[in-house]
């Protein structure tokens, strides 16, 4: 069964003009019977978003041109610019935090809308140009060195990504049955992992009060997004309706199916060994895909982008490898910021983004996503936790502690 | 796996896309959760069927159900779960609009025939309810403008279009109705502040009932409160209608807030057509609306009305459905009542006239307050209860 959308663009020397028709087909899609034809008109300028009180990427980046070039577009599963831009729009940002502002709809948004999301990319991933670099992948963890830290000081460690599925439209423009498919292939595929991975799915809808009480208290389970960032990009509709917890038996192996993006993996325990934790993470995706394989799926990848994902914030990697760390005399040293700033790390609360650190312990992770390898991403997070850790043991001893020069981004 | 191409043909800069499609019991909503009038009725084989359409301007069957998809309602609340993203909708996908419309109307019929009566001259009374209990009176509906998308579906240009032929037609009223308009976006911090006093101001909607069906898109643009100087007549523009017309005073004189409100709206409307516009009517379903419950009139006339007694007696709730009246809070709907004051309005929208239904809430209130005063001096009702209207 099709249905046919034709576009059908005019333009004139002062404004673009797009123009939307709509046929439906009769009952016998052999005899397809093309009733009444509609033509619905729009000028671009007068759909230009009112974007004045705007501060996020998408806000910074879309003129009136590129709207004019983009609006009449659409992937080749009907998503346009204004359904990926309709977040950024309903968003205006925090004058201190800058968000992106958009999302991906599929895959091809990244081509279709390039005029936009290369820019966008460019000023989140800093200065990554699509046009013309690599993403390197590499997930081989025997590389990292000195991956296992001091647990006086490490409470726990955990590294997180996200994979999409290709062939299947993103969170926030898939039908219900794109979405049942990516959790059928999903689950079907993590039913196959054997030894330390295995482990059951739990699906939202279907799980009992016990289940659903144990994933509470494993602080595993996720809930309908309240965030407008999330909720008007349309990533909620349908909810609860195929998604789901995946977990192996010893609880050091997550998976999401169908939040913000496909799946969200994420490999974590208690203690220091980061090093453990990201073979597993490594291992276990790995196996992951090589299931999916199989059944003549893949994820979602190309060497411009690395991973796709559903927010241009979490192409290449889409890794944020992180600690809770006990730093009490050096989240009070004044230079504590510049020092992570020149580290490529981030301080958020215990709770995670947006949350304050309790008891001076603070989640450290990795601020860069694209452009670095995930071996070199943990690897700076594992070089710059233990130069915060001795820094804190220095402190500890009444000795000074130096700001270490900025970390180079590789090109 | 099926194939999606994506076609660019230069020459005469045409471009024909085809969508990948996943079959009909796929797509098809988990409902077993659900309690609203569109979960009562679409079937997979009514999915199935009308996933095939779309309205001219391309509003389809889950447009239409995402907000009762999303929100399977409450065991004791029967929400409609379904909307309109045009005045086609209503054609297009007539066969789960139908019967919601019977079940949500008391058993309107795809056949039956909606009287419209603004006439105001044609109610008797209304002009002296008794001021010692009722505090203030309300009349407010809704109308489209016809060719513009309904707010789950417009675009942006359609949104502003829509406030500018409104800004355009409110600003030639006079006399008493003479006003001003205040967009949303470029109000004053003073001009905010005297909305909100005067409780007219309406903010970005925060139900999932309509954020999820798309309505508060692109907020604040386009959208603004125009009000008359006297502060007795006053019209939102796209919330969630193209427009909500309200008239209200304090006192019991519904008459006259009945009479400005018929006034202000046929001369609305005239000066919409003046300009070349009308509203959505048809005579089958009255003015359209975007939510199927508020077909027909549109229309909610209502009291704050004091009855401490008899909002404690046993017989009020049969009461007010025998006069088809319905009591919400006066927070509005969702709200509990305050002192013994209670928001009184009329239950139906479609199927009795304008007049018909101001009528009712005209003669019911005065009963209630007959029987109010009885209470008082502790005598009984019995022989004032109603017959079923």
């Amino acid at each position: 069964m099709v249905l046919n959308i034709q576009l059908h663009i005019y333009s004139t020397d002062t404004d673009y003009y797009y123009g939307t028709w709509f046929l439906s087909n009769k009952n016998d899609v052999k005899n397809a019977a093309h009733s009444h034809i509609i033509f619905h008109l729009c000028l671009c300028s007068a759909e230009f978003p009112d974007l004045r009180k705007h501060n996020n990427c998408m806000a910074s980046n879309l003129t009136p041109a590129i709207y004019a070039k983009l609006c009449d577009r659409a992937t080749p599963n009907g998503f346009t610019l204004d359904e990926a831009i309709q977040t950024g729009v309903d968003n205006p940002g925090h004058p201190f935090i800058k968000t992106v502002g958009m999302v991906a709809g599929d895959e091809e948004s990244y081509e279709v809308f390039a005029d936009l999301l290369d820019p966008v990319i460019k000023e989140r991933h800093n200065g990554y140009d699509p046009r013309v670099m690599k993403h390197p992948t590499d997930l081989d963890s025997s590389k990292i060195q000195s991956g296992h830290f001091d647990e006086r000081y490490v409470l726990s460690s955990r590294v997180r990504t996200g994979r999409s599925i290709r062939g299947l439209s993103l969170p926030p423009a898939c039908t219900r049955a794109e979405r049942r498919e990516v959790e059928r292939v999903v689950v079907d595929a993590l039913s196959g992992l054997k030894g330390d991975l295995t482990g059951k799915y739990y699906s939202l809808t279907q799980m009992t009060e016990k289940e659903q009480q144990q994933l509470i208290d494993d602080h595993f389970l996720f809930d309908k997004p309240v965030s407008p960032l999330l909720t008007c990009a349309g990533m909620a509709r349908d909810w609860p309706d195929a998604r789901g917890i995946w977990h192996n038996i010893e609880k050091t192996f997550l998976i999401w199916v169908n939040e913000e993006d496909h799946t969200r993996v994420i490999s974590m325990e208690k203690g220091g060994n980061m090093k453990r934790v990201f073979e597993r993470f490594c291992r276990g995706l790995k196996e992951v895909e090589r299931l999916i394989q199989e059944r003549g799926w893949e994820f979602m990848w190309n060497e411009r982008l690395g991973y796709v994902l559903t927010c241009p914030s979490n192409l290449g990697t889409g890794l944020r490898a992180g600690v809770h760390v006990k730093l009490p005399l050096l989240s009070k040293d004044p230079r504590f910021s510049k020092i992570l700033d020149n580290l490529r790390l981030q301080k958020r609360g215990t709770g995670g983004v947006d949350t304050a650190a309790v008891g001076g312990v603070f989640d450290i992770s990795n601020l860069d996503r694209l452009g670095q390898s995930e071996v070199q991403l943990v690897q700076t997070v594992v070089d710059g936790v233990n130069y915060l850790i001795e820094c804190e043991k220095r402190l500890e001893r009444g000795q000074d502690i130096k700001v270490p020069p900025p970390i180079k981004l590789s090109k | 796996k099926s194939t999606n191409f994506y076609k660019h043909m230069d020459s005469d800069k045409m471009v024909k896309l085809t969508l990948k499609r996943l079959s009909a019991e796929d797509e098809y909503p988990d409902l077993s959760q659900h309690n609203n009038y569109m979960a009562k009725v679409l079937t997979q084989d009514m999915y199935k069927k009308l996933r095939e359409r779309a309205t001219p301007s391309g509003f389809t069957i889950d447009g239409v159900i995402q907000t009762g998809v999303d929100n399977p309602g409450h065991p004791f609340i029967m929400t409609v779960g379904c909307v309109a993203g045009d005045e086609e909708t209503y054609e297009v996908f007539k066969d789960l609009l139908d019967p919601v419309i019977e079940d949500r109307h008391g058993g309107y019929k795809p056949t039956d025939k909606h009287k419209t009566d603004l006439n105001s001259g044609n109610l008797k009374g209304g002009d002296d309810l008794d001021p010692n209990y009722v505090l203030s009176s309300r009349v407010r509906t809704g109308r489209s403008i016809r060719g513009f998308s309904l707010p789950p579906h417009c675009s942006r240009g359609e949104r502003r279009a829509v406030e500018k032929l409104s800004i355009e037609a409110l600003a030639s009223l006079s006399g008493d109705l003479k006003g001003k308009y205040y967009a949303l976006k470029n109000m004053t911090d003073a001009e905010q502040q005297q909305l909100i006093d005067d409780h007219f101001l309406f903010d970005k909607p925060v139900s999932p009932l309509l954020l999820a069906s798309g309505m508060a898109r692109d907020w604040p643009d386009a959208r603004g409160i125009w009000h008359n100087d006297n502060k007795t007549f006053l019209v939102w523009v796209n919330e969630e209608d193209h427009l909500r017309v309200i008239s209200m005073q304090k006192g019991g004189n519904m008459k006259e807030v009945f009479t400005r409100f018929c006034t202000g709206l046929t001369k609305i409307e005239s000066l919409f057509k003046e300009r070349s516009h009308e509203f959505m009517w048809n005579e089958h379903l009255g003015y359209v609306l975007t939510c199927p419950s508020n077909l027909g009139t549109g229309l909610r006339a209502g009291v704050h009305v004091k009855l401490p007694n008899l909002s404690k007696n046993t017989k009020f709730e049969e009461v007010l459905k025998k006069l088809r009246l319905q009591k919400r809070g006066t927070g509005g709907v969702d709200t509990a009542a305050v002192g013994g004051v209670f928001d009184i309005s009329n239950a139906d929208r479609l199927g009795f006239s304008e007049v018909e239904l101001v009528q009712m809430v005209v003669d019911g209130v005065k009963l209630l307050v007959d029987m109010e005063k009885r209470l008082e001096k502790g005598q009984s009702i019995d022989d004032l209860m109603p017959a079923q209207k």
